[in-house]
Order: structure tokens, then sequence, then C-alpha cells
């Protein structure tokens, strides 16, 4: 009972998105109903074009939804201005790209810091928290190196260190591993699969593959900007 | 956050040097030309003017004649006498000193060397008029007018000429059919745009007169300097001057003047707007380079908007605000454009200070164009350095981090 009544982490109803308008408008999500609570790990499937990364960048407070509404741990996000929205993915959200999204010509150290640098954080601050992050995603030897000295795979992990570095309530990873080759996706999974266990944050990430959905204990579908099924393994 | 704003911006110009040599180029060009060309501009303007008051202090010069430089004009009219210098003297109020003034030409001999020399004859007040000082020696005075004596002023010219290295002062010189005494040398006044002013022999008038020309009629003075009193209008002195002489010279009405003044004062400000007119047009054109450069930055940022764009979407991403990343591109923008401007005006000085030499002109440190070409700088690296960003930022992030 006690576990009902807690509010939602996430909260969405009939959330819509619309790309462009009039006769070149395409419905991307057509009216998305999704709860998901503090602490999960979430898989999110479906073919390709279905809208996974729209939903992604809407829960991720990157774009704003045309209808419908979103609560993140209670509040309208629909409500917040943009410096309100940045605060929220500032202190709350974490996001990791398909595409990496690193600062070109900026060392995996410097990356990782920038976001501490918005919140006010201390040099000597950013430095530790900075070089924790990346040692826990396994680049302790790659501080130094810039994106275009490293592999996608270490890409990824900077990507993800820089997501993680400010322990943010959720985790976004929109198809985290789909750039990469299977041992190195194995390593992300389990990173990301330690960081919901051990640190408690809730996971959102979207994937094409089955064995890395296999890692999540919930999986939603998506197909045409709709849900098709939420299953919850036990 | 200013200071975070500045840490971020100044890593931001670090990792793309190229980007902020360009731009601190095109804003270093455009200071360094706008404010070389009007501090050149204006210490010619200057060197004008000060050449001009060399002259003579508030000088005005009659002349017989209906105009200056035209023969024609003068042939057959009457020069001016003594009695004429005296009267205006005497008669006309606000004017400080008047000296009669008898040119000829006359052959110089000194030991080997020979050469014609225009020589002066005057009276004593007439270097106070002039104003000439003297090098060494002395002028003649009130005594030697009286007396006739044999001793001349020589300019500096004229020292080289016939003395090379030699002290002239002392030295005894033929001029004419007279063997005449040097007794002071003038300080060099230099090459004024109407000739060389220090090729010039000075004696009193009467030594003129009595041992050189023999005096052939009273209307022997072919000019008559005057000064005015410090604040006279001239205009008003002229007037005073041309009805006194009108009358003096019997013109009736309907006659017009046989005579004209030549007012210092007039040609100087005449010169001192024309050069003032091309320091104006200088400084346009340097602030058509100044647009360039600023033309140059603006490509450059749209070149890098691309870059820049995914830049400030990542920003964004992580939870910077609009204002924040705003504030960084602006920083970046007047950082650049402040060095530029800065390292543009230590150039200017240095070429202010070689060209002013070069060119022989003043050269006076001009706080205000130095002033208006920096914050001018500023403007142009800030207009076109943060405008692009401004689009950028108002954009959801994640149309940001797609932008092509
Ligand atoms: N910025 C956009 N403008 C127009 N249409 C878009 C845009 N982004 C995505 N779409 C369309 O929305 C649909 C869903 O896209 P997306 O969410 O990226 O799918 P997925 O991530 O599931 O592959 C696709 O058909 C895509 O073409
Ligand atoms: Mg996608």
């Amino acid at each position: 009972m006690s576990e009902r009544a807690k509010t939602p982490l996430i909260e969405l109803h009939g959330l819509t998105k619309t790309y462009g308008a009039g006769d070149a408008a395409f419905q991307a999500l057509k009216g998305i109903d999704l709860t998901i609570q503090q602490g999960e790990f979430v898989a999110i499937m479906g073919p390709s074009g279905s809208g996974k990364s729209t939903l992604m960048n809407v829960l991720g407070c990157l774009d704003a939804p045309t209808t419908g509404s979103y609560r993140y741990q209670g509040i309208a996000v629909g409500s917040l201005d943009t410096d309100q929205r940045s605060l929220l993915r500032r202190y709350a959200l974490g996001f990791v790209f398909q595409g990496f999204n690193l600062l070109a010509r900026t060392s995996s150290l410097e990356n990782v810091e920038l976001p501490l640098l918005y919140r006010g954080d201390s040099r000597k601050e950013r430095h530790r928290k900075a070089v924790a992050a990346l040692t826990s995603v396994g680049l302790a030897t790659k501080l130094d190196s810039r994106p275009s000295e490293l592999s996608g795979g270490q890409q990824q992990r900077v990507a993800i260190a820089r997501a993680i570095v400010t322990e943010p309530g959720t985790l976004f990873a929109d198809e985290p591993t789909g750039n990469l080759d299977s041992v190195t996706t194995r390593d992300i999974m389990e990173l990301l699969t330690r960081l919901n266990q051990d640190r408690g944050i809730t996971v959102l990430m979207v994937t094409h593959d089955d064995h890395v959905a296999a890692t999540a204990r919930r999986t939603v579908l998506i197909k045409d900007g709709l849900i098709e099924s939420d299953l919850v393994r036990t | 956050m200013i200071w975070n704003a500045f840490s971020i911006a100044l890593r931001e110009i670090g990792r793309n040097l190229t980007r902020a040599f360009l731009t601190v180029l095109g804003i270093f060009i455009g200071v360094a030309a706008i404010i070389t060309m009007v501090t050149l501009g204006q210490g010619a303007t200057l060197a004008v003017k000060a050449q001009i008051s060399n002259l003579g202090n508030n000088l005005l010069t009659l002349r017989p004649g209906t105009g200056f430089g035209s023969r024609a004009a003068s042939a057959g009219v009457p020069s001016f006498t003594q009695k004429d210098a005296e009267t205006i003297g005497e008669q006309i109020s606000g004017i400080a000193a008047v000296a009669p003034v008898r040119t000829a030409s006359q052959s110089t001999i000194y030991l080997d060397n020979a050469r014609a020399c225009a020589v002066t004859g005057t009276t004593p007040v007439y270097f106070g008029i002039n104003k000439w000082r003297l090098a060494e020696g002395r002028f003649f005075n009130d005594a030697d007018l009286r007396s006739g004596a044999a001793v001349c002023v020589i300019g500096d010219t004229v020292r080289k000429e016939l003395f090379g290295g030699e002290d002239p002062v002392g030295a005894r010189i033929r001029i004419g059919r007279a063997s005449c005494e040097v007794i002071g040398l003038l300080a060099a006044k230099g090459q004024a745009g109407m000739g060389d002013q220090d090729d010039t022999i000075i004696m009193p008038l009467s030594t003129l007169r009595r041992r050189l020309i023999g005096k052939t009629s009273s209307h022997d003075i072919n000019q008559i300097s005057i000064s005015a009193q410090d604040g006279m209008d001239s205009n008003a002195l002229i007037n005073d001057i041309t009805s006194l002489m009108r009358q003096r010279r019997g013109l009736g009405d309907n006659q017009d003047d046989n005579f004209n003044i030549f007012d210092t004062r007039q040609i100087a400000e005449t010169l001192g707007a024309t050069t003032q007119l091309m320091t104006m047009l200088l400084a346009a054109v340097a602030a058509v380079s100044l647009l360039v450069g600023g033309i140059g930055i603006m490509n450059i940022m749209l070149v890098s908007v691309t870059e820049r764009t995914r830049e400030i979407g990542i920003r964004l991403a992580i939870g910077a605000t609009a204002r924040e990343v705003l504030l960084q591109f602006l920083v970046e923008a007047v950082t650049l454009s402040g060095v530029g401007g800065i390292l543009g005006i230590v150039l200017a000085f240095g070429l202010c200070a070689g060209l002013a030499h070069l060119i022989q002109v003043p050269f006076n440190f001009n706080l205000r164009i130095n002033l208006i070409a920096f914050h001018f700088a500023a403007a142009v690296g800030v207009v076109f350095g943060y405008t692009p960003a401004r689009r950028a930022a108002r954009l959801d992030p994640i149309d940001a981090l797609r932008h092509e």
C-alpha cells in the first residue's frame, strides 16, 4: 500500500510530440502513458523510427512535448521555464547520447568536469570527482586524452562518466552501446547495472539488443509512437 | 558566475587558437590603422600650424599691389614710405609693433664663397614681429639703426652656404659694395610651406639705404610688417589700416585698393582646416578597415557556427542555462577583441612614433582616438562574435545538438 502512495519518479500522461507543422507535420509520439519508480532499470525497445529517442529527449528535458503532461518527482515539467529546466538537468538528470556529444579538442577530464563547473564546484572538488567518475568507467589512464584519441567505446565511457559525475537521480542512455562491439557493450552494461544497484540511480536505456535488454528488469516496447507492451520480469 | 564564465571562455579560446588568432588579427589591424592615421593626421595639422605661427605673431603684412603673388598687379603701384609705417603705429589702436621693410637682392661674399641673397633692411622691432630668435651674437639695436652701422644678422642657410662649419659671428662679409660685420646668427626656423625662411640677411634699414643701394626715393619700403596685440580682431585691424592707407595714398571712393594686407592667422586657419579634413578622410579609410576586420570576424564566427552550436547544445544538455552560455560567449568575444584592441594600440603607438619621426611631424598620444578605436573594436567583436551565439542559446538543447 505504502509503495503505491509514493510519488513516482516519472509520470507521463497522454504525451505526444509532433515534429514540423502543416503538411510536413509528423507525430512521433501519439499519446504515451508511463510511470517509472525510483530505482528502476528500464530498457526501452522498438523498431527504428518508432519514437524511442524522441521519448528519451522529452524525458531528459532536452526537448519539449507537444501535448500531455510530464511530472518528474511530482514536478510538472511543462510549467518550468527554460532556466528551471536547465537546473533540473544540472542537478537531477544525466544523459548519454548515442553519438557521445563530447566537446572536441577537450580532454576526458575537462569533458567530465564540465557539468561540475556549472554547479560551481571548486577546482579541487571537480578534479577529484571527475577522476573518480573516469576511474569507475575504467578510464583512469586516459584522463588527458581528447575524444579524437579515443575509441568509440572509450568515448562512450567518457560520456557516461560525464553523465554520472553529478550523481544524478536518473540516467537516460539512448542506445549507449549502439555503435560498440560486443565486448565493450558487455562492459558498459555491467557499468550501468552497477550504477543502478550500488548507487540507486534510476536508469532508462534505449536498446535494440535483446541480450542488453535482458539486463533490465523491466522492458517497455514502443511501436509507431505508442507503447505496445510493458513487461516486468519476476 | 562571471569568474566561471571567464575560466570557461579562456579555456574555449585556448582550445581553438587559430580561430582566436584570426579574430584578434582582424581587430588588431583595424585598431592600429585607425589610431595611426588619425594621430599622424593630427601631427601633420599641428606641424602646419606651428610652421605658420613661426612666421610671426598675429602677423599682418602690408604690400603694394592688389594681391600677393601677382607681379603684374603691383607694377607701377607706388611702394610705401617710412612715414606710412610710423603713422600706422601712431594712429591705429591694437597694434603691438610696426616695422618698415626694404628688401634687395645682393651678392654676398665670404672668402671664396659667394651667393646671391635677399637682404632685408628694417628696424629692430622686426625681429620680435617675425619671431626670430638668436642662435648666437646679438640683434642690431636702435643705436645701430641711427648710426647706419655696417652690421648684419644672418639666417642659418646663409651661414651654411658662406661659412660652412665656421663661426660667423664677428666675421666680415661683403654684401654688394659694402663690407659688413656679422653680429648675430638667427636660430633656424626650418622649411615652411612658403620657401626657406632661413635664407636671409637682416640689417638696419639705414645701413641698407646708405651703404648698399643709396636712397632712391621716399617710396622705398616694399613691405610693412605689423603685429597685432594679443586677442585683437584682425579683421577690424585690417579695416582700420585699409582706410588709413587709402587716405594716405589719396585713393578716391571709386578707386580700388592699390595695396593688400596678408593675414597669417587666416592662412593658418585655412591650412589647418584643410589638414583636418585630410585627417578625417584618413580616419574614414581606417574605419572601413576596422569594419572589414569585423566582417572577417563575423566570417570566422559563421564558419565555426555549426561546431559552436553543437557546443552550445552540449553545454545546455548538461545543465548550463542560456544566460551562462551567452555570458561565456560574450566574455570570449570581449576578451578576443580586447586583446586585439590592446595589441592594436601598442602597434599604433610604435608606428606613430616611428612614422612621425620619419615624416617629421610632432607625435602626441591622443587618448580620445585610442579610446574610441578600442571601444569600436570591442563593439565589433561583441556584435559579430556574440550574435551567432544568441540564436543558438535560444534553441532547445536537442535542436542545438542536431544543428548541421
Ligand atoms: N527533428 C525531427 N524532425 C522531424 N522528424 C523527426 C525528427 N526527429 C525524429 N523525427 C521522426 O520521428 C520519428 C521517431 O524518431 P526517433 O524518435 O529518432 O526514432 P527512434 O529513436 O525510435 O529510431 C522518426 O520517423 C523520425 O523520422
Ligand atoms: Mg534513436
